[in-house]
């Protein structure tokens, strides 16, 4: 077992690093105070190649790995989880189960200008009453002819109103099995503009504020028949496979946020003096220090091997599931810690602790809650 | 077009200077980077394959392990990459480096050869003019611009208060200033493939028309007497209070903010 980082891998994490330092930190505050979303670093990512790691080239993509990608994501997240977001949503939700699912031509169509970054991916599961219980889909797709019409709403989508393709989770029909009916649920593409595609209110949110969120709202929204993503009535299996990949990229999110947090902080430790001695001198700041540094590390291991199962193996759902559960969960703890270790200063905007614990916190809820990630690997101890 | 760029690996000063006990440089304690004005050169020669289409050569003179910048470079879009490396070229000066650079150089095909003004490990901005003068080409230094016109290459030099606008024949050298264009990133596909590309690798046999008593330590000149660190004092800070008292207050009020009092 060699856990030494190839060469492409050590000089990826460097661009990431030099990147995320010199464009993306010294906007982070800024992002976050406004809630506005960071169009210029988006442009600034696209031109970089950040837009598309992992899509093959003939797809004009980069033709990297997911280990890339997930650094990536990852370095981005140190110093902005806005950031870090954006890309996870765009390339995890929207160019993958394009790629995986999606016909030759729809990824001629689609897949060249997202890797591009020319245009910006999201995804539409979660409605008010169809989160982690993806059956209680209202969203409806009814085949008209040559379309199909959708009508329903979804809320709470990153990069929102940003995004020019979407993919979109709907009742397509019923179907019966062994005796009881139950939704046909299909995939669909959808693009920005299309008549009766509209958003509803942008959220306010606690974290990530420079992120996208808004509901999208489809009245009679006709779209060609061929934009079915899959196969009809596979929708519900291509948005669990989608999750399991984005599950990759919210733990890069979140193992991003804590390692930036644990940075931060160790510099300020340093610093800080309180009673004649820099407050690094305290064992309890050394203690929890050296606990910190050792639940990143575990998660990074972790995030770092689901995103090498994702390139190796066919089914990786418990890998992300664990890496996304152990990240988000040691985000959270460490941001926490962290602002603590700050006192005072830790709770006051200007310090970039506060900002990360208020990030850390929607690890633990989107693409799946950590109770959620729970009932995936309880669910392949059981089985 | 062929353009060759001349870069050299040094030390990262960012994270401060460490020096070994005889006060030679403690290479091995230091991250290394691309030199800055090499990359502004290598940046300049990108746009004008960019622009007017040309094939880049990067080439370097150091341990394997300068292979990273060669790859870095090929990363952010160089096409070929060579490292000239071998232990009797070791410990070279200016003139030797030169001398085995011009040597490298005679072995390829090139229209423009563009190096950094200096490096910050040495400062002598002696290099890229030597080639030159090996190569017997005209050279262009301290580049704030670089144009293409025909057969001809429109150069602005940098001087403290003007430039000038310089035009030569090509072939030709010119040598970049760090502050010629902000350099590009590398990209992660690029990465993927330096990482896959070949680089060629030449030793002292590979060299053109070179004298071994020109090369290494043995051929140099210049012999370093002594290095040492300087003992850097911080800036301070200055402040004129209105009276004595006021300065006695605020002397004390430092003081103790130290815990010295």
């Amino acid at each position: 077992m060699d856990f030494t980082l190839r060469k492409e891998h050590e000089m990826a994490r460097q661009l990431f690093k030099d990147f995320a330092e010199n464009e993306v930190k010294p906007l982070a505050q800024e992002v976050d105070e406004t809630e506005v979303f960071p169009r210029g670093t988006v442009e600034k990512m696209a031109k970089n190649g950040f837009m598309g790691i992992p899509v093959p080239k003939e797809y004009g993509g980069q033709g990297c790995d997911i280990l890339t990608y997930a650094m990536c994501v990852e370095e981005l997240s140190k110093v902005c989880g806005t950031t870090g977001v954006i890309v996870s949503a765009h390339t995890s939700l929207c160019i993958d189960p394009i790629l995986t699912y999606g016909t030759e031509e729809q990824k001629q169509k689609y897949i060249p200008d997202l890797a591009s970054g020319k245009k910006i991916g999201a995804f539409g599961l979660t409605e008010p009453g169809a989160g982690t219980d993806a059956q209680g889909q209202q969203t409806k797709a009814v085949l008209d002819g040559d379309e199909w019409v959708l009508n329903g709403s979804k809320c709470f989508i990153t990069n929102g109103k940003e995004a020019d393709v979407y993919i979109v989770i709907a009742v397509s029909g019923k179907v019966e099995k062994r005796g009881r009916i139950s939704k046909e649920i299909s995939a669909f593409i959808v693009e920005k503009g299309t008549p009766g595609f509209t958003f509803g209110t942008k959220e306010a949110k606690m974290g990530i504020r420079g992120s996208s969120t808004y509901e999208l709202i489809f009245t009679d929204c006709r779209i060609p028949k061929e934009n079915l993503l899959g196969a009809k009535g596979k929708g519900f299996g291509i948005a669990m496979h989608t999750l399991d990949g984005g599950r990759i990229g919210i733990a890069a999110q979140a193992l991003g946020i804590a390692e930036g947090a644990l940075e931060t902080t160790i510099a300020y430790v340093k610093e800080r003096k309180q009673f004649g001695r820099s407050i690094a001198q305290f064992q309890n700041t050394q203690f929890q220090l050296a606990d910190m540094a050792t639940k990143v590390q575990a998660a990074q291991l972790m995030v770092y091997r689901a995103a090498v199962a994702k390139n190796t193996q066919k089914v990786y759902s418990v890998e992300a599931a664990m890496a996304k559960l152990m990240a988000a969960e040691v985000a959270m703890e460490v941001t926490t810690k962290c602002v603590q270790l700050h006192g005072g200063y830790g709770y006051i905007r200007e310090y970039d602790v506060e900002r990360m614990m208020r990030d850390a916190k929607i690890t633990e809820i989107y693409e799946g809650t950590s109770e959620v990630q729970r009932m995936v690997i309880s669910g392949s101890l059981l089985k | 077009m062929k353009i060759i760029v001349c870069i050299k690996q040094v030390p990262d000063t960012k994270g401060g200077v460490k020096f070994n006990p005889d006060g030679t440089l403690d290479r091995a304690a230091m991250l290394a980077i691309m030199n800055p004005d090499d990359k502004a050169g290598l940046e300049a020669a990108l746009r004008l394959k960019d622009q007017y289409g040309a094939e880049v050569t990067v080439i370097t003179m150091g341990l394997p392990k300068a292979t990273d910048v060669l790859r870095e470079a090929l990363a952010m879009g160089a096409d070929k990459a060579v490292l000239v490396t071998d232990r009797v070229l070791g410990g070279a000066d200016t003139w030797a480096t030169s001398t085995t650079l011009a040597g490298a150089i005679r072995n390829l095909e090139y229209d423009l050869i563009i190096t950094g003004r200096q490096a910050i490990d040495g400062d002598t901005a002696q290099v890229g003019p030597q080639i030159a003068e090996h190569l017997q080409l005209p050279v262009i230094s301290y580049a704030q611009d670089i144009k293409i016109d025909g057969d001809k290459v429109v150069v602005q030099r940098q001087y403290d208060d003007r430039y000038h606008v310089l035009e030569s024949q090509m072939p030709c050298l010119v040598t970049a200033l760090a502050e010629l264009n902000e350099p590009r990133y590398m990209t992660p596909g690029g990465i993927f493939d330096a990482c896959k590309a070949e680089i060629t690798t030449w030793g002292r046999a590979d060299l053109k028309d070179v004298e071994d008593c020109n090369l290494g330590l043995a051929g140099s000149p210049t012999k370093i007497a002594k290095a040492s660190d300087k003992v850097r004092k911080g800036a301070g800070v200055k402040v004129t209070p209105d009276s004595p008292e006021e300065a006695a207050a605020y002397i004390v009020e430092k003081l103790q903010e130290k815990h010295v009092i």
